[in-house]
């Protein structure tokens, strides 16, 4: 019966906690209303959604984000640096990252976090051989990327979604 | 202090627009336009909600994320045209 | 609101708007388009990153105010955008080197 009229139930207090953002001065007719929306949104689009894989720590979902963070951090301070810097030493190139991980949501999950980092961006991944096409703009070092990548973000996501 | 930091906000964004506005004419390639124009968005976005903070009115928050939600579909529909010669497959 | 979250809020005001510029520089700056996509990545997640935090601590400390929490919406919406645009526009453009050998149309 509950998974009849909730069959995501991370969805929909994602659809819920997005209406209370979006209608600030909330008030218990609105929260009524979000409610509603909240069943009935994830039941209308139910045939669109891949299944995600089970959420299993969700604590160290807390911290990876924090690292995510952070990262965007440093990474800003260093393509700023480059931005500004002589363009001839820089290195862009294609790097072929061979993912671990087999869940499409996952691998598009890693792409946006790849995407999102500047210095980086996600243009493919390969369903056929699980290989993640990025781009780097400074990459004197392909391999040394590929292993940053795989460890600091691939690893995590495969034990946070318990994979 | 507010005022000033607003201010130079606005000064560096603007300077940030026109060379935004330089790729979209300069191109070369169709790619490189929508890219510009997307951007050109994105600090739009920026420039309302400073423009926000300044007049101290929280009227323009729909605006901004009505602004975001444009930019997005129009570059997914450009994309997908280039990608395809067609939006809806 | 007091001084030390006014000079907070000032900060992020001008140190989101010189990443923006930033982003535009590369932008302008950089030799080809996939170079040129790190440039925008940068003003979105840093740049309007920093303005609406900004924005959020302002509008949630002024007398009388209450917390405001659209900021975050906009700003999440810009995050889960932003990897598809950079992928479909990346994706378009290694298309059309493909197909029309580097042509370009300006």
């Amino acid at each position: 019966m509950m998974r009849r009229i909730l069959p995501r139930p991370l969805l929909a207090l994602t659809v819920l906690l997005l209406w209370v953002l979006i209608s600030s001065p909330i008030s218990a007719g609105l929260l009524l209303l979000g409610s509603l929306l909240a069943i009935a949104l994830p039941l209308l689009t139910r045939t669109f959604w891949p299944d995600p894989p089970r959420l299993a720590r969700p604590w160290q979902a807390l911290r990876f984000i924090g690292v995510f963070a952070a990262d965007i951090f440093t990474a800003n301070w260093r393509v700023a640096r480059q931005v500004i810097g002589p363009l001839y030493r820089l290195s862009p190139a294609f790097v072929e990252v061979p993912l671990d991980l087999r869940d499409p949501f996952l691998a598009t999950l890693l792409g946006s976090i790849v995407s999102l980092t500047p210095g980086t961006v996600a243009i493919d991944v390969d369903q056929q051989r699980w290989i993640l096409l990025v781009h780097a703009l400074d990459a004197p070092d392909p391999q040394a990327l590929v292993r940053e990548i795989k460890e600091r973000y691939e690893q995590p996501l495969k034990e946070i979604f318990a994979c | 202090m507010l005022k000033s930091a607003i201010e130079i906000a606005f000064v560096l964004i603007g300077a940030a627009q026109a060379l935004n506005l330089y790729r979209l004419v300069r191109g070369p390639d169709t790619t490189d336009r929508i890219l510009a124009l997307d951007t050109l968005g994105i600090n739009t976005i920026a420039l309302i909600v400073l423009f926000g903070i300044r007049t101290a009115t929280t009227a323009y928050f729909e605006v901004a994320l009505l602004l975001a939600l444009l930019g997005f579909v129009g570059t997914v529909a450009l994309c997908k045209f280039l990608l395809r010669g067609d939006i809806i497959e | 609101m007091s001084p030390a979250l006014e000079s907070l809020v000032a900060l992020l005001i001008v140190l989101g708007a010189l990443f923006i510029l930033l982003g535009s520089i590369g932008l302008a700056r950089l030799p080809d388009l996939l170079n040129r996509l790190h440039g925008p990545t940068k003003a979105t997640t840093m740049g309007v990153g920093a303005m609406l935090l900004a924005s959020t601590i302002f509008f949630s400390n002024r007398a009388g105010g209450r917390v405001s929490l659209h900021e975050v919406a906009i700003l999440l919406f810009l995050f889960i955008t932003a990897p598809v645009t950079a992928h479909l526009l990346a994706k378009a453009a290694l298309h059309r080197k493909k197909t029309k050998g580097g042509a370009s149309d300006g």
